[in-house]
Order: C-alpha cells, then structure tokens, then sequence
C-alpha cells in the first residue's frame, strides 16, 4: 500500500466513524420525540375536564332543612332529590331507564358539586342557577373525540338516546371544557373523571423526603470516612467491592427486603410512604455514594499538600478543602439517585403501595400511593379516561425527574464556577 | 563561607525510607544549617523530595511509606509517635511544585494558618498577619487592591509567591521548598530566587532543585542524591567547583541525569 493510499483509508476510517456517531444519536433523538409525542397526544386531553350546564332549581322544600339555612344545616342537607330532579330536566324522558341514561352523562359526584356550589352562594337558596357539572368519563371522552360514533350502537358505551341528548346540549351550548382541576387536587377513583395524582404526588413527595433525610447524611458520611479516612486494606476493599455490587441489584430485592423486614418483623405500617423511604434509601444509599467518592477522589491531592502543609489536621483538611470542594459532584450525585428512587416501581409494588388509597396522606404514616406506581395501576385499567391519565401522570413524572437534573445540573455549575 | 560556625537546624541520621518493599532513602545523614540555604540536587527519582517530605512528616499521608531512623529538629526528634504532626507543620512550612492556592481568595489563602491555629485575635491583626506575610513574599504591592480576588486568578509566578507567603503566614522557623520554580518562566524564577535570598536571613531554608544555576545562585550548601543515597554534601561553592566525587563531579557538568 502506498502512503497516498494508507492516508485514504485513515480519511475513510474517520468518515465511517463519525457517520455512525450520527446515526446512533439521530436513532436516540428520534426515540425519545417518537415517545415524548406519544405520551403528550394521549396525556394532554387528560388536563381539561368537560362540563355541562345545567340549570339547578335550589327549591329548599325538597332539602327537608328543619332548622333556619346556613352554612352548616346546608352542609348536613340530603341535595340527592333535589340534584335528580333539576339534572331530569335537560332532555325529555319516557321511563326510569331512560332516566338512568341521563342521570349516567354525569359524574357520580353531581349531588355533592350540586351541593358545594350552593354553600359557596348560600343567597342562591330557592333560585334556578346555571351550575356546570363534570361529565362522566363516557361524555368526556365522546366530547374529546376519543370515541368514535360510527359504530353499531351495541358497541358503543354510549347509547343512541345517550349521543341524542349530547348534541341536543351541544347545539344549546351547555357542554363546555374547564382546566382539570381534579387532576391534581383528588386522589385515586373508580371513576377516571373524578381520578386525579393528588394522592400519589403527595405519597410521591413524602418518600423522597424520607429518602433524602435518610441516605444523604449516611452516603456522605460513609463516602468522606471511605475515601479520606479509612485505611486501604482487605475489609475496606471488600466494603467498597460491595457496595459496587448493591448499586448494581435489581430495585426488587430492596422491595423484597422492605417487605421482609420493614413491614413482616418491624411491623411498620404498610402501603406508607414511611416504609416507601426507607426501602428506596437502602435502593438509593450505593447510588449516592459511588458518584460521591469519585467527586472527592476528584478534588486535587496538592489542594491537601496545601492545607496540611501549613498544620491542618486531617479533619480540618477534609472538611475545609476537600469536601467543600466536592460538593458540585457530591450534590448532583444525590439528586440523580433521588430522581431514580422517584421512578422506581417495583420496590414499592412489593411493600404494599399499590393499594387502592383514594385518600390523600396527611403524613408519611398514611397510606399512600407514589406517582410511578399510580401509572402503573392506571395503566391496567380499560376505561379511555384512565389512558389519557396515565399518559398525564408520566409528563407530571417526566416533568419532575427533568426539574431535579436541572437542579443537579445547575448547582454543579454554580459551585465550580465559584471555585475557579 | 565558614559551615563550622553555623549551628546546626536540622539533622537527619541514618535516615531509610521504603515505600511498600520498595527502598527510596538509604542511610541518609544529613545536617542542615540554621538560617542558610541548603539546595539538594540529584537526578530525578533519586529521593530529594521524599527526604525533604520527611521533615515535616508530609509522608505519613502516604499509606505505604514508612519512615525509619531519625530526623532532629533543634535537637528534638521528630519521627516518634507522640510528636503532633500539626505543631511540626506550624514550625516547618512547605512549598510545592507546582502552585497550589486553595480556590478561595487571596485573602483567604493566607488567613486558613493562622486562623486554624489561632494565632489573631481580631481581625485587624489578621489583617496584619495578611499584609506582613504578603510583604515578605513580596506580592504585596501586586495584589494589595484585589485581596478578595480568588488565589487562582494570579499568574503561576504570583501563584507561587502566594504558597510561600501561605507558609509564612504561621511563622515558620524552617521553608522546604520542593522544586518551587519547576513551573515558571525565567522571571518569575528570578522573583523567586531573589525572595528566597531575602528570606533565608530569617528562615532555614531547604531546596529541592533541577537546576544546577539555580543552586549556585540561591544555595549556600548543597547536598548531592543518587538512587536514593546521599553522595556529597559541602558548601555549594565546593560542591560546583571541586567536587570530591567523581558522580557529583559528572552530574554538575551534564555527563548524566
């Protein structure tokens, strides 16, 4: 081969290279949009909520209220008769099964959104009010196109008399759409309208905070005293090699763990975000401390010649210089394995979380839903409702996981500019 | 130059240094004077900077190194166990290689000594310590303006005078040096020389160095190391001019290392 034809193939070689390096990373950009635009077209209906309009008569006879109306005698009041009767009127109904298919374009919530409207306006007592009521997941869906209307009426879960009284409400303008407040503020439901992450971003919220309280002391801890102070020999070799080895374990051991010894012989309380933190800080403890020993096997060794060359203990070398300076890696560390314990499923699968809690806990001791468990649940369930959900769950899950690399992201930049 | 006259600072006696199975020093005797420069040349690898290291026992940081035989400071031993290594290291400063500020400000860089052992009580004798420290390296007038500036926006030469005023920030009696211009261009090399010139009316100095000119110019005494093993010491005058031995004598002329 000649040099001219050697110096060709070296051109080649780098040519094919960088091609490749193209395609891998226009494959991973495509992936990640084909996902993204999958999860916002199913999950971005899941952020309005249709309403119908309907005019309530607050006839006070039909309360049966024995004492003087106020707030409170309100609040015990039976609106049941009354919210049939005014939601009745909309459209024309020849029997009671008729009048069950009217009653089923709303949400089973009606009686207490009928009930709630007049104690925010008590002056409406014994006046017609228009009050908008949530629609049931059916209308929901049929009024954000995702039921198709063409098929045989036996196929459908909406009836024929059903899509009449629809677009009879439609052409009168009393079918419109509102933010999706439910989304947030509601725990978990049967029905995917009134179903909202409420629940699980609080379940969510509690178990990262355990979890940070809990293994971010402890990584730090075990990394400074393994990095800087213990000696090198066999135990601590073996020590490191394994905690290499738990970061590695599969997230279901932990739950595993959690289940046999958390909730079986300590007896914690189960389903809680208590035993979620503690099970995901054991999952989480390795993850922190790798990233945090090589941050502060990263800091200069002439920065320690530094500070004990002039008398610094080997504590003051360590917790002046080193670690200060460790920080940035130290802290972004920490929020990348929190993001990770944010996602993580199937620890807490095994400890009880996929309870159906339609409460939102008021403490770590409640029990709790988190949002990837909340997904998965979703998931399983048929109603067209709870697919929009569930692709809304992932974007709020998405959208947080992305916030805390932010964060990472920013304070590793902030401190080492600080340094430098 | 008279050696016979100066008192004796340093002393180091049958001095062996190992690291792991490894032997670094054999048998190192060496007296280093009081208020005197004394330079230690020899090829690289060959053990200056691991003997200069065990005066102030920066080699207990290493895991594998053990130091055995003994090294007097003042007639005081230094290489037994209840010896406070910070106490040392308050008497004797060092200087690096390479410029090692902390990323703090300049300020801060000369306050850490002094505030670990507590030598001020107030801030205006901090202040003072600062300003005295920075004059007697002589970057005084060069940053006196810009003291909250971070260490690590000076130039490499700044940077070096900024370690030697750190080391005098706690009052050292005795300043190792370790190659301390191996860094730097010629002028700041000559900042430095000149400094340490000055300094050495008041501290002992000990200076590890590659280059035989700088030894001549700054040194008073000069040690000469080969593999680890010390083979001439005497005044640098003689060592540069009439060399007893005939290695020394090949080395200062170029024909190795």
């Amino acid at each position: 081969m000649t040099k001219e034809q050697r110096l060709k193939k070296r051109y080649r070689a780098e040519k094919r290279f960088k091609m490749y390096g193209l395609i891998s990373v226009s494959l991973a950009v495509i992936f990640v949009l084909i996902l993204v635009q999958n999860i916002f077209s199913k999950g971005s209906s899941a952020f309005s909520r249709t309403m119908i309009e309907v005019e309530v008569n607050y006839d006070s006879s039909l309360l049966e209220l024995d004492s003087p109306i106020n707030q409170n005698s309100l609040k015990d009041a039976d609106f049941y008769d009354l919210a049939v009767e005014s939601l009745l009127k909309i459209y024309p109904a020849k029997d009671s099964k008729e009048e069950r298919q009217i009653l089923r374009l709303f949400s089973p919530d009606y009686e207490f959104e009928i009930k709630d409207f007049l104690i925010k306006n008590p002056n409406k007592i014994d006046q017609v009010v228009p009050v908008k009521i949530t629609a049931s997941d059916d209308i929901d869906q049929l009024n954000k196109g995702n039921f198709p209307r063409d098929l045989p009426e036996d196929r459908r879960r909406v009836s024929n008399y059903q899509l009449n009284i629809y677009d009879n409400l439609v052409e009168k303008e009393k079918i419109n759409k509102k933010f999706n407040n439910y989304l947030f503020t509601k725990g978990d439901s049967r029905d995917p309208e009134l179903a909202g992450i409420g629940g699980s971003l609080m379940g969510s919220f509690f178990t990262i905070i355990i979890c940070l309280v809990l293994s971010f002391p402890i990584a730090i801890m075990a990394s400074i005293y393994l990095e800087e102070f213990a000696p090198k020999n066999k135990i601590t070799d073996f020590i490191e090699i394994n905690i290499n080895n738990l970061a590695a374990v599969p997230s279901i051991v932990y739950g595993l763990l959690g289940l046999g010894i958390l909730l079986s012989v300590m007896e914690f309380p189960r389903s809680t975000p208590l035993v979620a933190g503690i099970t995901l800080s054991l999952m989480t403890l390795p993850r922190i401390i790798i990233p945090c020993r090589a941050s502060l096997k990263a800091v200069p060794p002439s920065i320690r010649e530094a500070a004990l060359s002039v008398g610094a203990s080997k504590f003051q070398t360590v917790f002046h210089h080193v670690v200060p300076l460790a920080m940035p890696g130290t802290l972004s560390g920490t929020i990348i394995g929190l993001a990770q314990a944010l996602g993580e499923t199937a620890p807490l699968i095994l400890i009880g979380m996929v309870a159906f809690v339609v409460d939102i806990p008021s403490s770590p001791v409640d029990p709790s839903a988190s949002l990837p468990v909340q997904v998965y649940l979703w998931s399983e369930q048929a109603e067209r409702g709870f697919v929009e959900k569930t692709s809304a769950t992932i974007m709020m899950l998405l959208g947080f996981l992305i916030v805390m690399n932010f964060i990472a992201v920013y304070l590793r930049q902030k401190f080492e500019k600080k340094w430098n | 130059m008279e050696l016979n006259n100066s008192k004796i600072k340093i002393k180091a006696k049958n001095l062996n240094v190992f690291y792991g199975k490894k032997q670094a020093l054999f048998n190192i005797n060496l007296d280093i004077n009081q208020k005197e420069v004394t330079a230690l040349i020899g090829p690289s690898g060959c053990g200056k900077s691991t003997f200069i290291r065990c005066i102030n026992r920066m080699n207990d940081v290493i895991d594998i190194c053990k130091v055995e035989g003994s090294v007097e400071i003042d007639g005081a031993e230094i290489n037994e166990k209840n010896v406070d290594v910070v106490t040392l290291r308050e008497k004797v400063g060092m200087v690096f290689q390479k410029p090692n500020p902390f990323p703090k400000s300049i300020y801060d860089n000369i306050a850490y000594g002094p505030i670990i052992h507590g030598a001020a009580e107030n801030k205006d004798q901090m202040d003072n310590i600062v300003e005295t420290s920075l004059k007697k390296a002589a970057l005084w007038d060069e940053v006196k303006d810009r003291l909250n500036e971070p260490g690590t926006s000076l130039s490499g030469g700044q940077q070096q005078r900024l370690c030697i005023a750190r080391a005098l920030s706690v009052n050292p009696e005795v300043i190792l040096m370790d190659e301390p211009c191996s860094a730097l261009d010629p002028i700041a090399t000559a900042k430095i020389e000149e400094l340490i010139d000055d300094l050495k009316k008041s501290y002992t100095i000990v200076i590890v160095t590659h280059s035989m000119a700088q030894a001549v110019r700054v040194s008073q005494k000069t040690g000469f190391f080969h593999l680890g093993k010390i083979i001439e010491v005497d005044s640098t005058e003689k060592i540069f001019k009439n060399p007893a031995n005939k290695m020394t004598q090949d080395y200062i002329t170029g024909r190795f290392g």
